[in-house]
């Protein structure tokens, strides 16, 4: 029977109700009055020498407040990189600076040049198209094996290459994967790209600076999934603003995907410009804006090879990697390729040797950061095209052969320095072979081969780690921040709470799954408990929302905090109750005497905190509020096997998904119903990628793919109805919840899958081609069936 | 600049506009009716949907003067004046047919104008019709759901939300 309440309910979402009537509070919707706008002026050449940027003509036109360019932020910092990586000779990565407005170079299209502040937008655009700026054009840098030649074109001059690290994991091991390579049975080699890809969240990002005379205090609105982290980055290390007189809000937020975790100059910009011009600014993304200005995601090349014994045990694995790093280091840019990719490389299974190889690369092209899943689709995607094409040449069952390398006892330390603490990978199979209807297949490929089309089916396994993450492991491994997460909990007079968390949700529903663990630990109702979140003026410091990790680390913070609460007004209670704290429970929202029916009410309880004439006052403090900051012991292991099927049609190449099955294990789940959305989105996005999606540049730098009517966004005939399973459930042993986090697993999950249904839909139509890069387009399929 | 009246969720609306104002910057900034909103710059993503005289337009497609004498119905409209959700809004809360919301008053808007014209579409209608309506949340496995269940279709055999 269905929970209509608490953890384990589907309830309906709170959130709905203002964004179905415009009532949504977006940043864009935010205007601060006798505010001004700001229009960039950005680079139209990748690479180039800034020889001057002539604002005389363009200052003198109608509504311009003032015109800033780089020369301006000179003495300011530059837009800071939050880790760094130790290369594989122990040198750190090599670091650029990356400065609000170009200065002396540009790096990229889309980089900022100069931002025009006017009294509207118009007239702020009417005059940018009236600043003159001189270029010479410089070759651009692109491709990344090229980028690291000798003698090739530097992005940075001052710095040494375009190499920014190389690095290796676990070198150690290197010697011992190589030997094992030498003494193989078999070994299967594939050659990929891992497409770089757009996050385009449907609302473009947009930053509103504001700053008071009166009180010093600086305002940021902006669309961010992270507001304590911008606070801390932009002030401390771009603009050195304390955290006391910065206040940062990101109100309701369309969507992020990663791509609004970073710190990004505009934001400074408009921080910077609101005390330059003693008036708010406001800058709005357009969409082609955003599509060179967005961090983008993805852009791995990559060899990987597996070696396999004789009777199809792997024995180890070894991969070779460049990773596009765009033109500067994104906030979080350097840790995807190697902490969150590399060390995922063991996948589902029990390699005993692993070796990963990563170069990242500076090009002449966006920077390059986390988006949905970061490093973690990379690492499954290479894993499981991999692991099929190695059955497909062994000839065996692409099922039967992970399903004899599944890792199957728990905890396991994996190779590649982490230790999975629960999972149970034949389960999730198990049910995967069952949603897929396996045995009507080849029926169903009969009824496509009558329509003249060809039908594949293809399955892949994954394994992520989210719950990010154990501070004291990642201050090891280079960040340079703390991952814990926060709450405040703060109960009112008459009984309901407000729960303050460092979390961030856009679009994830915390204010429903939230409240619904509070309200179950306390036995009340949903509705007497509301979550705020998005304001570092009303919440505790707190990393934020990413990496899957809201309930896993942000929700065992609320936890803590509210067992704070409750211990807290036991000890009230047992005062009203006149009994031991120890006999004294608090059940169904009231508090009780075990073996009596003596009784007193939540809001009876939470009265006397406030009201303190009856209470311990010699014993405890009046008030019933309580803080928790959380710092998992480890990462959280998600994990879970999908099924897709496709029909293709030989004539024109075209791909259309016929049935896509998800069998994911997230540990415990608080709303069904959000946990099933979260996967259905995640799906699409990886489905995206790979029939679809390409952020595409040619080689002077031009990006190609700047607008929806050239980027190829899912759409919904694009993608089928899913079938989502979450029961096999593995609770995480190291979270309150026993939660693991499910935001990223279908994006994480699902391109190999595809492309593996493609690959066996083109085997059945004779084709020999044993590997076709995403995005899987009908030119590519066609091309690959007819050369 | 010129002056544009219009009626917009059954009130009257007027304003200064310049020529190249487009009908959701009037929505937007003169009538703070922010429930509408850009998601692109080329006419693509469908969150910016409004009708227009009944039918369903996009507001970034469209330039105020434009929209002079029309009668225009945006997402502020949907409910009833006490707040319940009309049947289209409600199946959409119901069936968890939105996640950040972004897209969502152009998807509601572009359904009721589906379902006007076609009161019982399938699932591949549904789909065909939001061809002009980008979502980057949901997959849209829940809002076509949601969309055949406001039509009154029985939609339990579809998988669950």
């Amino acid at each position: 029977m269905p929970k209509d309440s608490g953890i384990g309910a589907s309830s309906k979402r709170r959130e709905d109700i203002r964004f179905l009537t415009g009532e949504g509070n977006y940043t864009d919707d935010i205007n601060v009055n006798g505010q001004a706008y700001v229009y960039f002026l950005r680079s139209d050449v990748a690479h180039g020498t800034l020889n001057s940027v002539d604002t005389t003509a363009a200052e003198g036109m109608d509504g311009v407040v003032k015109i800033f360019t780089g020369a301006d932020f000179e003495q300011v910092g530059s837009v800071p990189c939050g880790w760094q990586v130790t290369d594989k000779h122990g040198e750190v990565m090599q670091e650029p600076r990356h400065p609000v407005l170009a200065h002396g170079k540009v790096r990229h299209v889309g980089e900022p040049i100069a931002a025009v502040v006017a009294e509207t937008l118009e007239q702020a655009r009417d005059a940018a198209e009236a600043i003159e700026v001189d270029i010479s054009e410089l070759p651009a840098v692109i491709d990344m094996k090229d980028a690291v030649k000798d003698g090739a074109t530097k992005v940075h001059d001052d710095l040494t290459s375009n190499l920014c690290y190389d690095w290796g994991f676990v070198e150690e091991n290197k010697g011992a994967v190589d030997q094992a390579f030498k003494e193989a049975a078999h070994v299967t080699t594939l050659e990929l790209v891992n497409n770089r890809l757009v996050a385009n969240p449907m609302e473009p990002r947009v930053a509103v600076g504001d700053f008071s005379r009166g009180t010093g205090e600086h305002t940021l609105f902006t669309t961010s999934q992270n507001p304590h982290v911008i606070r801390l980055l932009m002030g401390a290390f771009v603009l050195g603003i304390p955290e006391h007189k910065l206040r940062v809000v990101a109100p309701d937020v369309g969507g992020g995907f990663g791509t609004k975790i970073f710190h990004y100059q505009e934001e400074a910009f408009v921080t910077f410009a609101a005390k330059a011009c003693n008036r708010a600014v406001k800058w709005t993304s357009s969409r082609s804006e955003a599509f060179m200005s967005d961090a983008h995601g993805r852009d791995h090349v990559t060899k990987i090879e597996l070696a396999l014994d004789k009777d199809n045990n792997f024995t180890a694995l070894r991969t070779d990697t460049y990773a596009n790093m765009g033109a500067y280091l994104s906030t979080f840019a350097p840790s995807v390729p190697t902490w969150l990719h590399g060390t995922l490389m063991a996948g589902n299974y029990k390699t005993p040797l692993i070796y990963v190889n990563v170069k990242a690369v500076f090009t002449n092209t966006v920077p390059v950061d986390a988006y949905r899943g970061a490093g973690r689709p990379e690492a499954t995607y290479q894993l499981e095209r991999l692991v099929d094409k190695a059955a497909h040449e062994l000839g065996v069952d692409p099922i039967k052969l992970r399903r004899q390398n599944f890792i199957t006892e728990f905890p396991y330390a994996t190779p590649v320095a982490v230790e999975y603490d629960t999972g149970d990978y034949i389960a999730t199979m198990d049910k995967l072979e069952e949603m897929a209807d396996i045995a009507g297949f080849a029926a169903r490929r009969k009824e496509s081969e009558a329509k003249g089309k060809l039908r594949g089916f293809g399955v892949n396994c994954y394994i992520e780690a989210c719950g990010i993450a154990p501070s004291n492991l990642v201050g090891q491994l280079g960040a340079r921040a703390g991952l814990f997460e926060s709450c405040t909990v703060r109960v009112n007079a008459t009984g309901g709470l407000v729960v303050m968390t460092g979390s961030h949700s856009h679009g994830q529903g915390h204010e429903t799954s939230f409240a619904q663990v509070v309200a179950d630990m306390i036995g009340i109702p949903e509705d007497m408990v509301e979550i705020v979140h998005g304001d570092t003026a009303n919440t505790p410091m707190g990393m934020g929302t990413y990496g899957s990790r809201s309930l896993a680390v942000g929700g065992s913070a609320m936890v803590r905090a509210t067992e704070k609460i409750i211990a807290k007004a036991t000890k009230i209670a047992s005062h009203l109750l006149e009994a031991s704290e120890s006999d004294v429970e608090l059940k169904d929202g009231a508090f009780t005497v075990a073996g009596t029916d003596k009784s007193v009410a939540w809001g009876d309880v939470t009265l006397a905190a406030y009201v303190p004439h009856n209470y311990p006052l010699e014993e405890i403090e009046p008030g019933l509020e309580e803080t928790a900051f959380y710092d998992p012991s480890n990462f959280t292991y998600p994990s879970g096997a999908y099924a897709c099927e496709v029909e293709l049609d030989p004539e024109t190449g075209v791909v259309t998904i016929e049935r896509f099955s998800a069998a994911d294990d997230f540990g415990n789940i608080v709303n069904p119903m959000i946990v099933t959305g979260q996967v259905h989105g995640g799906l699409a996005q990886g489905i995206g990628q790979a029939l679809l999606e390409n952020c595409s540049y040619d080689s002077d730098g031009q990006l190609l793919s700047a607008s929806y009517m050239d980027y190829a966004m899912p759409r919904a005939s694009d993608l089928p109805m899913f079938d989502v399973d979450h029961s096999c459930q593995t609770p995480c042993t190291h979270n309150p919840l026993g939660v693991k986090g499910c935001g990223e697993a279908g994006a994480i999950g699902s391109p190999p899958s595809v492309v593996n249904a493609v690959l066996d839909a083109m085997r059945s139509g004779g084709s020999t081609v044993d590997h076709i890069d995403m995005p899987v387009t009908p030119h590519r399929v066609w091309e690959a069936m007819n050369r | 600049m010129s002056e544009v009246k219009m009626t917009v969720n059954g009130k009257a609306a007027s304003g200064k506009v310049e020529g190249r104002t487009l009908l959701v910057q009037f929505l937007r900034e003169n009538l703070k009716l922010t429930g509408t909103h850009v998601g692109c710059d080329t006419s693509q993503c469908g969150a910016c949907v409004v009708h227009v005289n009944g039918q369903a337009v996009k507001s970034c497609t469209m330039l105020a003067v434009e929209a002079d004498g029309a009668e225009v119905s945006t997402i502020e409209g949907q409910a009833a004046p006490d707040g319940t959700l009309n049947t289209i809004q409600q199946a959409f809360q119901d069936h968890h047919g939105l996640q950040c919301g972004f897209c969502t008053p152009g998807m509601v808007m572009s359904a009721a104008a589906l379902l006007k014209d076609n009161p019982k579409p399938t699932e591949a209608d549904v789909r065909h019709y939001l061809d002009g309506n980008i979502c980057r949340c949901t997959g849209y496995h829940n809002i076509v759901k949601a969309i055949m269940a406001a039509s009154g279709q029985d939609v339990s055999t579809i998988a669950a939300e």
